[in-house]
C-alpha cells in the first residue's frame, strides 16, 4: 500500500485514481505476478544455492549414463546396458499400460455393478451394493496388497502351473499365453485392420443419415463386427497366414531351477502387473458404480415413462433414452475417477511393478538426482492428468445436451 | 515412498532444514534440541530392528546410542527415524537425519556425488543369495534363467545385474521398495533366489516361515563397506562420527568394556589413559567433553560387546567375526590410536 500512495502522490486525480476499480485490479494482478515470480526466483536460486553448498550434483546429464540394474518388463527393448533416460522411458509406458488397461476395466466393471446396483432383483442391488461398500472403504495399498500376497500363495508354485485349453497357463511366475509372431505380411492385417475402422464409422454415419431421412434402421453393429474381425481375417489368410504363435515352453524335466516356464518363450503377464491392475481397476470400479447409479437416478423417471408411452421397448429406452442423458451427469466426476486411477498407479512400488515412480525411484537413488526426478514425475503425471481430462472434456461437450 | 520423499526434497530445496537455514553446525543443533536424530533401516534383525515396544536395537543402532553417549553422555538421547533404502539419502541431505547409520554401503558415487561422508565402516559384508535348499543348486554360477527378487534403488540390485552379465546367464529381477515385502515374495516362491548382502540374508531367513528350507550359496560378489553417513562440509559433526566408531573398536583392541571401564580409568596403559580422558584432552578437539569416550564405552559398550549381543554367534544371526575381527585377529577392524 504504501508503494500505492508514493506512486500516486502529489497526483490531482488521486482520490478517483485510488477508487478506480479497473485500476485497482490491475495493480493487484500485477503485484500478484511480480510476487510470484519473486518467490519462484528466490525458490530457484536458493535451491541452486543449497545444491551447491551441499556439493550435490545437478543437471540432466545422468539421463544418458548407462543404467545397470535390470526390469522385469517392458513394452520397447532394454537391457542392463540401457540409458537411465531409456529406464525411465520403460517406467513410463509401464504406468500408461497399467492407467489404460486399468481405466478400461474399471469402466467396465462400474457400469455392470452401477445397473446391478439399481436392479430390481434383490440379491442383484445387494451384492452390488456389497461389492461398493466394501471395496471403498478398504484402502487401496491393502487391496493391492491383498491382489498380490494372497494371490502369489494361492496359485501353482514356478513348477506346476493351472491350463486353460492348453493354451493359457497361470503359475505364480505370471499368465502366460502364445505370442504372436509376425512375419513378412503381416502388417497388410494391420492395414485391413485399420480400414475395417474406418468402413465402420463411415457406414455408422450413412446409417444415422438414413435413419433421420427414411425412418429405416441398419444393423450397424452387426456390420462392424463383420467388418472389424472379418477383414483382417480374410487378409489373413489371403497373406498366406503370416502369424505364427509362439506357445510358452513348459521344462518338466532336468534341473529343478529350470524346471517350468522358459524365460522369454511366449507371451507373460507378470503377476505384479496382474495384481496392480486388478486391484486399481475393482477399487476405482466401486467409486464409477456409484457415478453410474448417481447419474442414473438423475434423469427422471418422466423420461422412462415417456418412452415406454412411446412403445420403446427397455433394452433400447436404457441405451437410447436413459444412458444418454445419465451420460452428461456421469462424465465429470468419471473423469476424476480416470485421473486417481492413474495417479495410484504409483502404489506399483510397494509390489515390484516398475512403474515410473519405482524405476524413477531407482534412478534416483542411483544418481542422487532426487530433484529432477521428482520434476519428471510431476510433469509426467500433471501431462497424463492434462491429456486425460482435455479429452473427457471434449467428450463431455459432444455428450452435453444439445438444444435444438 | 515417494510420497515421504517429496517434502524431503522441498525441504532441501528451500533451504527449511534447521541446520542449512540457522548456519549452524550439526553439533551445534544437536545440543540444542537435546538429541540425535538418527536415520535406521525399516527393521533389519541384528543391524536395526524395533522390538514389540518400539526400542530399536541392533549394531547399527549401537552407534547412534554411541554417538548419543559421546556427545550428552546418555546412549538414550537419540531419535529413530526408519527409512527406506530409497529415501535415506535424500532425509540425509535435507537435513531429516543427523546421521544415517542404515547399512549403507560405502562407494565412490555416493561419497563424491551425494554431499555426503561415510565415516567409517562397522561393518564388513559382500552380497550373497539365498536359495532353497531343493532347488539343488550349490553354486550362484548355476543360477541361469533365476528369477531373483531384491530390494530397489541399492547397490545390490546393481551387482546382481552385473553378475549375472558378466557370466552370461539370464535372470529376471523382481525389485520390491521393501525389504519385508521381498522376505515375503521370497517366501511365497515368486522367486528362485534373493539377494542381498549376505548379513541380511542371515537376518531376513528368521522371517521366513521354515528358515531350515534355505540356504545362503557361498558365492560372495561383492564388497559391501557398510559404514555411517553423514552430510559433506561439518567436519566437526563428521568427526563426531567417525570418532565414536573408532573409540568403539580401539576399545576393543585396548580390552574396555562396559564392565571394566570404571577401573580401566586406573589403568597405567597411557592409550586407555588417553581414550577414557584421564590423560590430554582429546575430547576437545571433537567439540565434547573429555571424558566422551569414557562414556561411550560405559553406556554402549566396545566393539565385540556390540557386535556380539546384536549379530555374533550367540544371537539367532549366529554370524561369526570373520573379517570383521581386529586386525590383530585376522580381520579387518583397524582404528586410527587415539593420541
Amino acid at each position: 500500500m504504501s508503494v500505492m500512495e508514493q506512486d500516486s502522490a502529489g497526483a490531482p486525480a488521486r482520490a478517483s485514481l485510488m477508487n478506480d476499480p479497473k485500476v485497482r485490479g490491475y495493480f493487484y494482478q500485477m503485484l500478484l505476478v511480480v510476487l510470484l515470480l519473486t518467490f519462484g526466483y528466490i525458490i530457484v536460486t536458493n535451491t541452486i544455492a543449497n545444491l551447491e553448498r551441499q556439493n550435490i550434483a545437478s543437471g540432466w546429464g545422468f539421463l544418458e549414463n548407462t543404467a545397470g540394474f535390470g526390469i522385469i518388463q517392458s513394452l520397447v527393448p532394454y537391457t542392463e546396458t540401457s540409458s537411465y533416460g531409456q529406464a525411465i522411458f520403460v517406467g513410463f509406458l509401464n504406468t500408461v499400460l497399467v492407467a489404460v488397461v486399468g481405466i478400461f476395466c474399471a469402466t467396465i466393471i462400474g457400469f455392470v455393478v452401477g445397473i446391478a446396483r439399481l436392479s430390481n432383483n434383490w440379491v442383484i442391488s445387494r451384492l452390488a451394493y456389497c461389492y461398493v461398500e466394501l471395496i471403498r472403504n478398504v484402502p487401496l495399498l491393502l487391496q493391492i496388497f491383498f491382489w498380490y500376497f494372497a494371490v502369489l500363495r494361492a496359485v501353482p508354485g514356478k513348477r506346476e502351473k493351472w491350463s486353460l485349453f492348453d493354451t493359457f497357463h497361470l503359475n505364480i511366475a505370471g499368465l502366460r499365453g502364445p505370442k504372436p509372431i509376425w512375419e513378412p505380411g503381416a502388417e497388410f492385417i494391420g492395414y485391413a485392420l485399420i480400414i475395417a475402422i474406418v468402413a465402420t464409422v463411415a457406414v455408422s454415419r450413412w446409417a444415422r443419415k438414413r435413419q433421420e431421412n427414411t425412418g429405416q434402421q441398419f444393423p450397424v453393429f452387426w456390420t462392424a463386427v463383420g467388418l472389424i474381425i472379418g477383414l483382417p481375417l480374410i487378409t489373413y489368410l489371403a497373406t498366406g497366414m503370416p502369424i505364427q504363435l509362439e506357445h510358452p515352453n513348459f521344462v518338466e524335466t532336468g534341473p529343478r531351477l529350470r524346471q517350468g516356464f522358459e524365460l522369454g518363450v511366449g507371451f507373460n503377464l507378470i503377476p505384479e502387473f496382474l495384481a496392480l491392475t486388478a486391484a486399481l481397476a475393482i477399487y476405482t470400479a466401486a467409486f464409477i458404480a456409484e457415478i453410474v447409479r448417481a447419474g442414473i437416478q438423475a434423469v427422471s423417471h418422466g423420461q422412462t415413462e415417456a418412452a415406454h408411452a412411446l412403445g420403446i421397448r427397455q433394452g433400447p429406452t436404457l441405451r437410447l433414452v436413459i444412458i444418454p442423458q445419465a451420460m452428461r451427469v456421469i462424465i465429470p466426476p468419471l473423469t476424476s475417477q480416470y485421473l486417481n486411477l492413474t495417479k495410484n498407479s504409483s502404489l506399483a512400488v510397494a509390489i515390484a511393478f516398475p512403474d515410473l515412480v519405482s524405476v524413477g525411484g531407482t534412478v534416483l537413488n542411483q544418481t542422487g538426482q532426487a530433484i529432477e526426478i521428482i520434476g519428471i514425475w510431476m510433469a509426467v503425471y500433471l501431462s497424463l492428468s492434462l491429456l486425460t481430462s482435455a479429452f473427457m472434456n471434449w467428450y463431455n461437450q459432444r455428450m452435453a445436451l444439445v438444444e435444438r | 515412498m515417494s510420497n515421504k520423499i517429496l517434502p524431503l526434497v522441498l525441504g532441501a530445496a528451500m533451504g527449511v532444514a534447521a541446520s542449512t537455514a540457522a548456519g549452524a553446525t550439526t553439533l551445534e543443533d544437536v545440543k540444542a534440541k537435546g538429541f540425535i536424530q538418527c536415520g535406521v533401516s525399516q527393521g533389519l534383525p541384528g543391524f536395526s530392528n524395533p522390538d514389540a515396544q518400539g526400542n530399536w536395537t541392533g549394531l547399527d543402532v549401537d552407534l547412534c546410542r554411541a554417538m548419543a553417549a559421546a556427545v550428552f553422555g546418555d546412549a538414550s538421547a537419540v531419535k529413530f527415524t526408519p527409512l527406506s533404502a530409497k529415501e535415506r539419502f535424500t532425509a540425509l541431505q535435507s537435513g531429516e537425519v543427523d546421521v544415517l547409520s542404515r547399512n549403507t554401503t560405502w562407494t565412490m558415487s555416493r561419497d563424491t556425488q551425494l554431499g555426503l561422508n561415510f565415516a567409517g565402516v562397522n561393518y564388513y559384508d559382500g552380497q550373497g543369495f539365498m536359495v532353497r535348499k531343493d532347488l539343488g543348486v550349490t553354486s550362484a554360477l548355476e543360477l541361469s534363467g533365476a528369477s531373483v527378487c531384491t530390494n530397489t534403488g541399492t547397490t545390490t540390485e546393481l551387482n546382481v545385474a552385473d553378475y549375472f552379465r558378466a557370466n552370461n546367464m539370464p535372470y529376471e529381477i523382481v525389485a520390491f521398495e521393501k525389504a519385508d515385502e521381498v522376505v515375503a515374495a521370497y517366501d511365497a516362491g515368486r522367486c528362485d533366489v534373493y539377494t542381498t548382502d549376505a548379513s541380511g540374508l542371515y537376518a531376513q531367513r528368521l522371517k521366513l516361515t521354515n528358515p531350515g528350507d534355505h540356504m545362503v550359496l557361498p558365492e560372495i560378489i561383492s564388497k559391501e563397506p557398510l559404514g555411517p553417513v553423514v552430510r559433506q562440509g561439518d567436519d566437526e559433526w563428521f568427526n563426531v562420527a567417525k570418532w565414536t566408531l573408532n573409540a568403539m573398536i580401539n576399545a576393543e583392541e585396548l580390552g574396555v568394556t562396559s564392565a571394566n571401564v570404571d577401573e580401566m580409568k586406573s589403568s597405567d596403559n597411557p592409550s586407555i589413559k588417553r581414550m577414557l580422558g584421564v590423560e590430554g584432552a582429546f575430547g576437545e578437539g571433537i567439540g565434547l567433553s573429555n571424558d566422551w569416550a569414557y562414556n561411550v564405552i560405559k553406556n554402549v559398550g566396545n566393539y565385540e560387546e556390540s557386535f556380539n549381543a546384536n549379530v555374533g554367534p550367540d544371537t539367532p544371526l549366529g554370524i561369526s567375526r570373520g573379517v570383521n575381527a581386529l586386525w590383530s585377529d585376522g580381520g579387518f577392524l583397524y582404528a586410527p590410536p587415539i593420541r
